[in-house]
């Protein structure tokens, strides 16, 4: 775990009864965990909810104080199996993962788990990576509740809400004997608050005790006949549990008005931005009290039938606030008003848009718009316009910034170790024409943006070269599909390698090795270089994959040496051999690199002993403006500054200060044949006397060639 | 230091703060601060922020809101606030680079009536800007106009440089700004409370807070916030005293007074990449633009005419070769800037290692003529030398193998005229005027597009043969085009094209377009 330390993170987590908690929301539900007695945590990391796997990975101590088993998980799949411990025993657990793609991975397992029911508490928190922000398809995770009857809780974004309802996930599901998912959208992991914290508590039955005392019922397995009692079970007796217990502990929240004609209903994540478009419109105050009467539901599925027909039995018309599609809230709500007759009419997706993250400017010309169909005047005294960016947006200077502003994808890091694979392959790609390249998850699909613009297609971690199995037949052009080491150990090595052994793929396999699952933070892997007290590392990718029958294995270890890795892959290419070729490409995350060493080079130069540093440079005057470099590598330390030459007008390269002197513009340049204008600089401090005297004499012959040179005539023709 | 706000009325609204910056650049500490401000003050304090991917370089945002009033206690019957920005609706924008400050407005977050926006005038430069080959650097200035016009006030400085002059981080100096620009009603004092209880780097932190906040933002310095797109000629650096006096006089009576200042800094440049001889050779070639078609030496058109002459041959003489690098490299004054750049002290040592890669055209080129001419013939001695250089040099100049190696390069230098390199240089450089005095008689317009097509042929290697490629096809054309009243514009239409064109498909359409009308026109003559 080498990006950053969470020390003061994990300070929180032993906050004490009455003292406030001040944090991050996805910290605050970790702390929320412990609260409610769990006997055991598992998950895998991604945003937003890594740091819930970070905070826990870094506080084994209270763990351990506390009793609470914690696993870093190798998938989601195998967090939501690790549920299976609250299918027999009183024993309360929660998973963690980014929803839906971990969801997707996950569903084998919850499928079970939910049909086998739980006694202990089941907690799945699922960090819902929709809106600005995401890195994966737009989903809802709602869908996955609503097929396996997992309760769906969507509390309020604010810290005492998501906490309550981490405590009232736990009871709901001890009491509907059913898993329970806790939605936490991006913004809410991410935000900033305060709650009163409560005392950690151990868990009140200890996992030892399962283990000496081992509990089976056949009735509790997913096989027939009982997985056809089981669905009966789900909707005669846990069903209408859940709704008993939500109902009875108002888990959904009523704001109501007097008199009024038309109410709101929405998820419970919706709430803030529901609130300041009412705000906006002039149909709520500064303490955000509405004058419009609304129906929050923390928990969104079930829905409890009661609470819609009551709350919609002497409205004409409501408006449903629920983000993102198919739209299944509206759906069942109106499906219950039919049932019961009711003629409340139900506006949602009409006024308010099918698809995407409903923003506040969404949701205030949402609400406008019911508001004109179904909200009678004496209901909006105070009615008015929202505030309008479209003048100013209409002005000529600001329509002129389409022009300039450039698009800011987000890229590899100054000095990474995958940007000299990517330079490696388009060397390749440029003599031997372009390949078919399957992506797969991880910092190494910024390939896919500028400058590198490699990559076809990505189908899901791990599944890079899968997803290039049709075309593994032994003719023609190779197809070269690319993993990294955190989807390799994700799921890679069965459904990607051992894959292409078995149909005997004759594609390249090019496996990026910066050790460590560097897309989610920096977290261990089994094969991290690094030991790790809590876990088992350094196992290294050459042997699983030989393991599992690869026979041409060509092993990087150092990415930065662009010429060998373009050779390699040339070879892997050509090669006549049978069966995927494939090349493991190590070279440690530079970001981690960084953050492991700096404090070591801090210290020796204070204890004043030798300290080697490189960095990077250009020759303002040698280089030509071409900026070949730059489409080779698109490092945020290689820049452009003005040329200073009158006769040379294109601005030249220039390496700011953050460079870490990885080596790559050298060796691109030496690769690619580009232009000498590139040197490295290496820096030592503190030298020893033996250095010193050697540099003095050099210094001393250098400036007699000078002193020599200064006398040349400078007339004409030697 | 907590003290309860006053409770009174709640606030109509939350100051509503939006960050705009890349990822790695610390708009996360900047929140941090300001959350501890407010909470500090007895406000109520929330942010949120959409991290992702971005924080891999990418844009990214930021976004506080912050209430005046300290009535509730945390979390239930408080006022909710709100986890984005609402365009039209945010009180503060601050934005840690240019175009960022850019993007904020085109979402429509800055708007005349509520927005202070506070953005660092420093540009990191896109992928997108940087790899256009030649200049694809966006107009800060148009950032400039949209940020006046957009805001309700505009504080903008080098957030950047003032960080950098105080060893801290870019957040700091956007602090200091904040705090100056009174958008948060609350003393400065506080804002350095906030930096000193967050407790890394205060002292450096806090210095960069001051300059930014004391005042040094009266007016932007906008020459900062973008690249001149074109420096003013001005003194090469290099010897003074290359330049004789019989040279000077030569440039006095032989040019318009307009370009007497680039005249003498190209004859510096031409002197001091080879001799004062050269110098004259280059202004011999000048000189034969004197008179032709009637263009007056004080006219306006005939300076421009000479500006262009000047400029391209003087860079077109000053070819890069093996000799120049070598002697680029050697340099006193380099190893001063290297160890500057290193932020070395005396007694510590600084190790140079330059990358090479010459080819065997390079190589061959540096040989006399006849020499180069028959290696370059002879098949085994080219696949002997072939084989020599087809890997790259490692070649350390602070070491003395690798230095006195190059300065011996750089000494055959004064031998560079019987090289075969500058004899194919020369008539390259000679058939080309030929072409240009051509057009002068005729179509001085197409005369000085035709010079500066000349920045084309730059670079080493695969560069600089695809740059000469690409300026022959434009020659072609350029004579094809002779004697149309448009051909100046279409010349320069496909020089731009061509600069800002990788593999050269762009140009071959515009070609293409350019062959097919001349072809019609030849079918049918204008009338």
């Amino acid at each position: 775990m080498a990006e950053r330390s969470f020390a003061r993170e994990v300070a929180q987590l032993r906050l004490r009864a009455g003292e406030e908690f001040r944090g991050e929301g996805i910290v605050a539900i970790t702390k929320a965990l412990l609260q409610c007695g769990v006997g055991y945590v598992a998950g895998y990391q991604g945003a937003p909810i890594s740091h819930l796997m970070d905070v826990l990975a870094d506080a084994r101590e209270i763990l351990e104080e506390l009793g609470v088993h914690f696993e870093s998980s190798a998938s989601e799949a195998a967090a939501a199996a690790t549920l299976a411990a609250s299918v027999m025993y009183p024993i309360r657990g929660a998973v963690a993962w980014k929803s839906t793609a971990g969801t997707n991975v996950a569903a084998d397992a919850l499928s079970n788990l939910a049909s086998s029911g739980v006694n202990g508490g089941a907690l799945i928190v699922v960090g819902e990576d929709y809106g600005e922000g995401s890195s994966i398809m737009q989903e809802r995770s709602h869908a996955f509740a609503m097929k396996s009857q997992i309760w769906l809780l969507d509390p309020r974004p604010n810290l005492p809400s998501i906490v309550s309802s981490v405590e009232a996930g736990f009871e709901l599901s001890e009491a509907s004997a059913t898993p329970v998912m806790l939605e936490v959208r991006i913004r809410a992991c991410h935000l900033h608050g305060r709650f009163i914290a409560r005392d950690n508590r151990r868990p009140s039955f200890p996992l030892a005790e399962a283990r000496a005392n081992p509990q089976r019922d056949t009735g509790r397995i997913v096989l027939p006949p009982a997985s056809f009692a089981h669905e009966q079970d789900k909707i005669a007796r846990r069903w209408p549990a859940a709704v008993r217990f939500i109902r009875e502990r108002q888990l959904n929240e009523h704001f109501p008005v007097s008199g009024a004609e038309a109410g709101i209903i929405l998820q419970g994540g919706m709430f803030n931005g529901v609130v300041r478009a009412l705000q906006v419109l002039g149909l709520a105050d500064g303490l955000g009290r509405p004058q419009i009467p609304l129906l929050v539901l923390n928990v969104t599925y079930p829905l409890v039938e009661e609470e819609i027909t009551e709350f919609c039995r002497d409205k004409r018309a409501v408006l449903v606030a629920e983000e993102g599609q198919p739209n299944f809230i509206q759906q069942a709500i109106q499906s219950v008003l039919a049932q019961s007759g009711l003629s409340t009419r139900v506006h949602g997706k009409d006024v308010l848009p099918m698809a995407g993250e409903y923003t506040t400017s969404v949701l205030v010309e949402g609400i406008r718009g019911f508001v004109g169909r179904a909200v009678p005047p004496h209901m909006r005294p105070n009615l008015r316009s929202p505030p309008d960016p479209g003048p100013v947006l209409a002005q000529e200077s600001v329509r002129a910034l389409a022009d300039i502003v450039p698009s800011r994808p987000p890229g590899f890091c100054t000095g990474c170790p995958e940007r000299p694979i990517f330079a490696a392959m388009k060397l390749v790609e440029r003599e031997l024409g372009a390949h078919h390249v399957a992506a797969d998850i991880g910092c190494h699909l910024f390939s896919i943006l500028p400058p590198f613009n490699i990559g076809a297609t990505t189908m899901g971690y791990g599944l890079g070269p899968a997803s290039a199995s049709a075309f593994g037949a032994k003719s023609g052009r190779r197809t070269i599909s690319i993993m990294g080491d955190g989807g390799f150990w994700h799921n890679g090595l069965t459904s990607s390698i051992g894959n292409a052994v078995f149909n005997k793929s004759d594609g390249v396999i090019l496996i990026v090795d910066n050790h460590y699952a560097a897309a989610t933070g920096g977290q261990d892997l089994p094969s991290s270089r690094a030991a790790s007290l809590a876990r088992s590392t350094r196992h290294p990718i050459a042997e699983a994959v030989r393991g599992v029958g690869v026979g041409w294995v060509r092993e990087i270890d150092d990415t930065y040496d662009v010429s060998r890795m373009r050779d390699t892959l040339r070879e892997a290419l050509g090669t006549s051999e049978d069966g995927p070729k494939v090349i493991i490409a190590s070279s440690e995350c530079m970001l981690n690199r960084q953050r492991r060493l700096a404090p070591v080079r801090r210290e020796a130069l204070a204890r004043g002993r030798r300290v080697v540093q490189e960095r990077f440079g250009v020759d303002e005057d040698v280089c030509n403006g071409d900026h070949a470099c730059v489409r080779l590598s698109g490092c945020p330390s290689l820049s452009l500054k003005p040329s200073s030459d009158p006769f040379k007008e294109d601005p030249v390269a220039a390496i700011d200060q953050d460079c870490v002197g990885c080596g790559n513009c050298g060796e691109v340049a030496d690769a690619a044949i580009l232009c000498p204008s590139f040197y490295r600089l290496t820096a030592i401090r503190n030298p020893g006397r033996w250095e010193r005297l050697r540099g003095w004499f050099r210094a001393c012959v250098m400036e007699l060639v000078w002193r020599a040179s200064r006398r040349r005539p400078h007339t004409g023709p030697a | 230091m907590e003290e309860p706000a006053t409770p009174g009325e709640v606030p109509a609204r939350p100051i509503s703060i939006a960050i705009a910056a890349m990822g790695g650049q610390g708009g996360g500490v900047l929140a941090n601060w300001i959350v501890t401000l407010a909470e500090q003050s007895g406000w109520l304090a929330q942010s949120t922020s959409v991290p992702g991917v971005a924080q891999r370089t990418g844009a990214t945002l930021y976004y506080l809101e912050l209430l005046p009033w300290s009535g509730g206690q945390a979390g239930h019957g408080t006022p909710p606030l709100a986890l984005m920005p609402m365009p039209g609706d945010v009180d503060i924008v601050i934005a840690a680079e240019w175009m960022e400050a850019g993007r904020a407005i085109q979402r429509g977050l800055v708007t005349p009536e509520r927005t202070t926006l506070i953005a660092s005038t420093h540009r990191a430069l896109s992928v997108q800007e940087k790899s256009v080959p030649g200049n694809g650097i966006a107009d800060g200035g148009k950032v400039f106009e949209a940020a006046r016009q957009a805001a309700r006030s505009l504080v903008a400085a080098d957030m950047a440089a003032i960080a950098r002059r105080h060893g801290s981080v870019i957040s700091a100096a956007l602090f200091g700004a904040l705090a100056a620009s009174g958008a948060i009603p609350l003393p400065e004092s506080r804002f350095e409370d906030a930096i000193r209880s967050t407790g890394v780097g205060v002292e450096a932190s806090l210095a960069a807070f001051r300059e930014a906040a004391s005042g040094a933002l009266a007016g932007a310095d906008m020459a900062r916030t973008g690249l001149a797109p074109r420096c003013a000629p001005e003194m090469v650096a290099g010897h003074s005293d290359v330049l004789t006096e019989r040279l000077g006089q030569r440039v006095l009576s032989l040019l318009p007074a307009g370009v007497h200042e680039l005249a003498l800094a190209a004859c510096r440049r031409l002197a001091e990449y080879q001799d004062t001889a050269y110098a004259d050779e280059f202004l011999e070639r000048i000189a034969r633009f004197q008179g032709l078609g009637g263009i007056a030496v004080d006219g306006e058109a005939g300076e421009v005419l000479f500006e262009a002459a000047l400029r391209r041959i003087a860079a077109a003489m000053t070819y890069d070769d093996v000799m120049r690098v070598a002697d680029l490299k050697t340099r006193a004054s380099r190893f001063d800037r290297l160890r500057r750049e290193a932020g070395l002290e005396r007694g510590q040592i600084l190790v140079v290692t330059e990358y090479f890669h010459p080819r065997l055209e390079e190589v061959c080129g540096t040989l006399p003529r006849a020499l180069g001419t028959f290696v370059e013939e002879n098949r085994f001695l080219g696949w002997l030398l072939g084989r020599t250089f087809a890997r790259g040099r490692r070649i350390r100049t602070d070491s003395l193998p690798g230095f006195l190696t190059l300065a011996l390069l750089a000494r055959w230098g004064r031998y560079r005229r019987g090289t075969l390199r500058h004899a194919r240089e020369m008539q390259h450089i000679d058939d080309w005027l030929a072409l240009v005095r051509r057009f002068a008689a005729k179509d001085a317009r197409l005369a000085i597009e035709a010079l500066h097509c000349r920045v084309l042929v730059k670079g080493y290697g695969d560069t600089l043969a695809g740059g000469r490629g690409k300026f022959e096809r434009i020659m072609q054309a350029a004579q094809a085009l002779e004697g149309r009243q448009d051909a100046a514009d279409w010349v320069r239409r496909l020089r731009d094209i061509a600069r800002k064109d990788e593999d050269g498909s762009k140009l071959d359409g515009a070609l293409a377009t350019v062959h097919s009308f001349l072809s019609e026109s030849s079918r049918s003559p204008p009338g």
